[in-house]
């Protein structure tokens, strides 16, 4: 799937937590909200676009997210 | 009175004093002891008791005025004949309606009526239904003793400029029942009377109805007792022979209305529809679109055939239903063979039943063998499934619409309900008119504003795209200057979610003098509405789609449930938390698992002992991990990993944003099936079409947005000869998963058996009752009208959660390429996609979707009035003519998304809201400029 469009998708996500005092629960939180509401070929095509080209343009509490949802 | 009629028992009852109890009182009439409440009327206590009193001004829909002198009576131990519409019973009276000299009286009153009114019964088409023709047999009126030959209004010409509805003056008394309804049910003030004693006449405003500010309501034609208001279709038609009680399905009001029938079961011509007083939701008032816009039910462009085609440049072909439910099983199947499990899916609409729904996601998940459903409340309301639920625990509303009537304080954010829940916009006006404060969060000026009698006490009007700021900076106004319930936060709330939260809105960079820049709303509206709100007794807030479809939707849901909790406005009557919603079954396709990741009952699909419950049931295994949402179905089409949709009641090439993409992913796939009433957008990119059923033909269940489930009962048999249940059912077993109800109410035992909150839901408690708001079960056997009432149950340990709400600008910023903002919206006469109101006479009200622009935007870009214009975005353009307007504010243009042909969705864009993926409908950059003349639709972008 388009994987500008899942950036922005998953930043948006960690837009709204980011804001959150405890940053340990909110990468949890970004993690639990994308497993809980992505389709699995979402996760799954936007990690292979990490994988050839790399994190650019997610935000790092997205990408610490992504870290935490099992493969 | 007409055996079929609505009871009457001539006045309201009274209200309830302040406790709620209103004393019982013992009196006798005509020798029959009565117990009633104080405040009760004499007329409507003789009514309880089984005596009639003649009566032609008063109706118990209406406050009484006592004007005509029928209901006179004799009161013992009191001189003259007092009315007993207005007279209130006292402990001990006995009352006396029938006596020699009261029959005079009445005889007189009748007497002096009919000398002016023409004696044309047998050919009135109120013949059999006129009270008027029943009060003078009731009063045994022999003869009219002055003649009909002096001075009367036999002449004066007839107002038949309303489609829907003629005004014939000859024929009126002017008992004044249609000035009452349209002040006091509906609230525009369009009518009135002019001149004095004889030369008294009813007027709509300066020449007609239709030039008037008349909404077209009805309200005024069921109340006239006469011919004199009356619906052309009961002009037409034969008289009323049976009534079927069914539930609209226009907005989210979720209407209860009669349907009056002539004719055959099998063939029945509709005589009208009228409102139901039994209808909780609407207490017997109406709209334009449920009481005279449902003609497009039997409107020739009905498809009834079902159909198919191998590719969509090719002609239909109609063919058997067997054939049509073949052909699209084996493409799904051909396309899980070919292209795997996933790639193939559904959209549950929000305009069919709760049953309906529910089979569709149960065919989804049990026969497809995925989680691809999704309802198309994820272009309208997902926000607020996910907002409520978050902080509150369960995705809903939280009141009934009558709650208003204990509210102090009415929030209204991003909803416009005079034009999109007008029966509900008529139970506000009439609080604000008897004195509750109003405050109105929107970018327009919208009539709650400045409407007659109804004028906000606070508007403010907000650049697009940022109630998150407004609502924090209210919320910073709360904490800061102490105006918190702390006592309910201490009880109700999660103590740490609070003090995040807390220390959040009390920065500096959340007050309503740092937002003010961005919001547009100066920071002392701001600070004196959170006042209000706050310190004003009981406050409600109501809000609608310019909450939800935005890029922060879910996070201004949140904050609105932040300060209802904040300021303990939740509970109780009179205040909370109220999502308007767009669709009549909205809460129901959320309600019944049309999200892709929630079981019916709103239970993830992760979660395995909730699973294991379906799965025993429907005796598969059902896949833990969501499905695709519909934005993401239209994404994986075009990378080509969904191949086929199964699309019920819904037209997402019309109503869903970029439009260019959602054709581009509609024509990219390979089985396309559509089950509409008719050939619509989206049915230009289907293979297979198969007939969808009108509200007039179906049975089941509607919930609307107080959480009420309500029969929806056959009126017609199904044009098509199947209902939408059966195809859906027929669909699953051409899948090779059978599926076996006899009747919709098997579905909905189901559904209670399975689905917790709805465990005493059933046809037969629904008959009883009228109608049951969920959570129903053993905790609350006949439902539960308000939430939250002793605590949030649905939360970890019962305690709301507050979340912190940073406000972040939507990436739809005014540049120099796109300078001006666009909103979109609804009017009163058209409704969605203006399928079902395009087909009506409501074309008279609404012809085509306009481009508001203000004077002064219009004026740098030399646009007049009715000047075509092109709008454009970075997803597309189009074209439409232009109203200027200061209802919008400088930089904001507006307009609907009713007509095909404007196609604002066109220009929308695929920005949504973080968490549910809804489209950010309300906020997009774009330019204005003048055309000379409208180019070809072909030329259009894309």
């Amino acid at each position: 799937m388009n994987p500008v469009k899942l950036i922005r998708m998953a930043n948006r996500i960690g837009g709204f937590f980011a804001a959150m005092p405890d940053r340990e629960q909110a990468i949890g939180d970004v993690a639990s909200h994308i497993a809980r509401t992505w389709e699995p070929r979402m996760i799954r095509d936007l990690r292979a676009h990490m994988v050839n080209h790399g994190a650019a343009g997610l935000s790092d509490i997205v990408r610490a997210a992504l870290a935490r949802l099992p493969r | 009175m007409n055996a079929l009629q609505e009871p009457d028992l001539g006045t309201p009852a009274p209200q309830a004093c302040a406790d709620g109890v209103s004393p019982p009182l013992t009196l006798r009439i005509d020798g029959i002891e009565v117990v009633v409440p104080s405040g009760t009327s004499v007329m409507r206590a003789a009514a309880l008791a089984g005596v009639a009193i003649p009566r032609l001004c008063a109706t118990d829909c209406l406050q009484a005025v006592g004007a005509c002198r029928l209901c006179l009576v004799e009161i013992e131990g009191r001189k003259g004949y007092p009315a007993s519409c207005t007279t209130p019973v006292e402990a001990g009276m006995a009352v006396r309606t029938r006596s020699p000299r009261l029959a005079e009286l009445r005889r007189n009153v009748m007497e002096l009526t009919l000398s002016d009114h023409p004696l044309d019964c047998l050919t009135c088409a109120a013949n059999g239904d006129c009270e008027l023709q029943d009060m003078a047999a009731a009063v045994g009126l022999r003869e009219v003793r002055f003649g009909l030959s002096g001075a009367n209004h036999l002449a004066e010409p007839r107002d038949d400029s309303n489609p829907y509805f003629g005004y014939d003056p000859a024929k009126c008394i002017v008992c004044y029942r249609c000035v009452r309804a349209c002040e006091e049910q509906q609230g525009s003030f369009a009518i009135t009377a002019a001149g004095r004693g004889f030369a008294a006449r009813i007027v709509a405003g300066a020449s007609s109805f239709l030039e008037s500010e008349c909404v077209s309501c009805g309200a005024c034609v069921k109340v006239c007792p006469t011919a004199t208001l009356i619906e052309r279709t009961a002009v037409a038609a034969g008289s009323v022979e049976r009534v079927v009680e069914t539930t609209c399905a226009y907005c989210g009001v979720g209407c209860g209305f009669r349907a009056e029938l002539d004719g055959p079961p099998d063939a029945p011509t509709i005589v009208r529809m009228t409102p139901s007083k039994r209808g909780a939701a609407n207490l017997g008032h109406a709209c334009v679109k449920g009481r005279f816009a449902w003609g497009y039910a039997t409107h020739k462009d009905r498809v009834t055939k079902p159909m198919i085609r191998d590719r969509i440049a090719d002609p239909w072909r109609e063919v058997s239903w067997d054939e049509a439910l073949r052909h699209a099983a084996g493409e799904f199947r051909r396309i899980q063979r070919q292209h795997g499990r996933d790639a193939v899916g559904a959209i549950v609409s929000s305009r069919c039943t709760n049953e309906e729904d529910y089979l569709v996601q149960k065919l989804v998940r049990a026969a497809f063998g995925n989680n691809n459903v999704d309802t198309c409340a994820r272009v309208c309301h997902s926000p607020t499934g996910y907002g409520l639920g978050q902080t509150l625990g369960t995705s809903a509303g939280t009141q009934t619409f009558a709650s208003i009537a204990h509210a102090d304080v009415i929030m209204v954010i991003g909803a416009n309900p005079g034009a999109a829940h007008p029966v509900f916009a008529s139970r506000l006006k009439r609080r604000v008119r008897a004195g509750a404060r109003l405050i109105v969060i929107d970018p327009r000026a919208i009539d709650l504003v400045d409407a007659p009698h109804v004028r906000a006490d606070a508007h403010l009007q907000l650049r697009p795209g940022t109630n998150v700021a407004v609502l924090t900076a209210l919320a910073h106004v709360i904490v800061t200057e102490g105006l918190m319930d702390e006592a309910f936060v201490a009880a109700r709330c999660e103590r740490q979610s609070f003090v995040d939260w807390h220390n959040f809105v009390a920065r500096s960079e959340n007050s309503p003098e740092a937002l003010a820049e961005a919001s547009g709303v100066p920071a002392a509206q701001v600070r004196a509405a959170a006042r209000l709100y706050a310190t004003g007794g009981n406050a409600a807030i109501y809000y609608g789609l310019g909450v939800t479809e935005h890029a922060q939707g879910s996070t201004a849901v949140i904050a609105i449930a932040n300060l209802a909790m904040a300021t303990g406005n939740l509970g109780r009557e009179g205040v909370g938390v109220n999502p308007l919603r767009g669709q009549n079954n909205v809460q129901g396709s959320c309600d019944m698992g049309g999200f892709p990741h929630e079981l019916p009952g709103y239970r993830h699909v992760s979660d395995a002992a909730t699973r294991a419950c379906f799965e025993r049931a429907w005796g598969v295994e059902l896949p833990p991990t969501p499905g695709l949402r519909i934005p993401n179905m239209f994404d994986a089409a075009l990378d080509g990993s969904f191949r086929g949709l199964y699309c019920q009641g819904e037209d997402p090439a019309q109503s869903d944003p970029d439009i260019g993409h959602v054709k581009a992913a509609l024509a990219a796939m390979e089985c396309v099936v559509v089950q509409d009433l008719f050939l619509n957008e989206t049915a230009r990119f289907a293979h297979v079409f198969l007939p969808g059923s009108s509200f007039l033909e179906k049975d089941g269940t509607f919930t609307n947005a107080e959480r009420r489930i309500s029969r929806v009962r056959r009126v017609m048999p199904p044009l098509a000869g199947m209902a939408d249940w059966q195809v859906t059912m027929a669909l699953s077993e051409a899948l090779g998963y059978p599926m076996n109800y006899g009747h919709p109410s098997e579905i909905m035992d189901e559904i209670a058996r399975l689905t917790p909150t709805f465990a005493g839901v059933g046809y037969d408690k629904l008959e009883r009752l009228g109608s049951l708001q969920w959570p129903c079960n053993d905790a609350a056997p006949e439902g539960t009208p308000t939430m939250h009432v002793g605590g949030f149950p649905s939360r970890p340990d019962g305690k709301g959660r507050f979340m912190i709400t940073q406000y972040v600008p939507s990436d739809e910023q005014a540049t120099r390429k796109y300078p001006l903002l666009l909103t979109t919206g609804r009017v009163l006469a058209q409704y969605n996609v203006g399928a079902q109101t395009r087909r009506t006479a409501n074309l008279r009200f609404h012809a085509e979707d306009r481009l508001e622009i203000h004077p002064h935007d219009a004026g740098e870009r030399g646009i007049a009035d009715g000047d075509w214009v092109g709008l454009e975005s970075r997803a597309g353009a189009t074209e439409l003519r232009a109203e200027v307007t200061a209802r919008v504010q400088p930089g904001v243009v507006y307009t609907t998304f009713h007509f095909p042909e404007s196609g604002a969705n066109i220009v929308t864009t695929d920005s949504s809201d973080w968490a549910t993926d809804c489209p950010e409908y309300k906020v997009t950059a774009v330019q204005v400029s003048r055309r000379t003349r409208p180019s070809a639709p072909a030329e259009r972008v894309p």
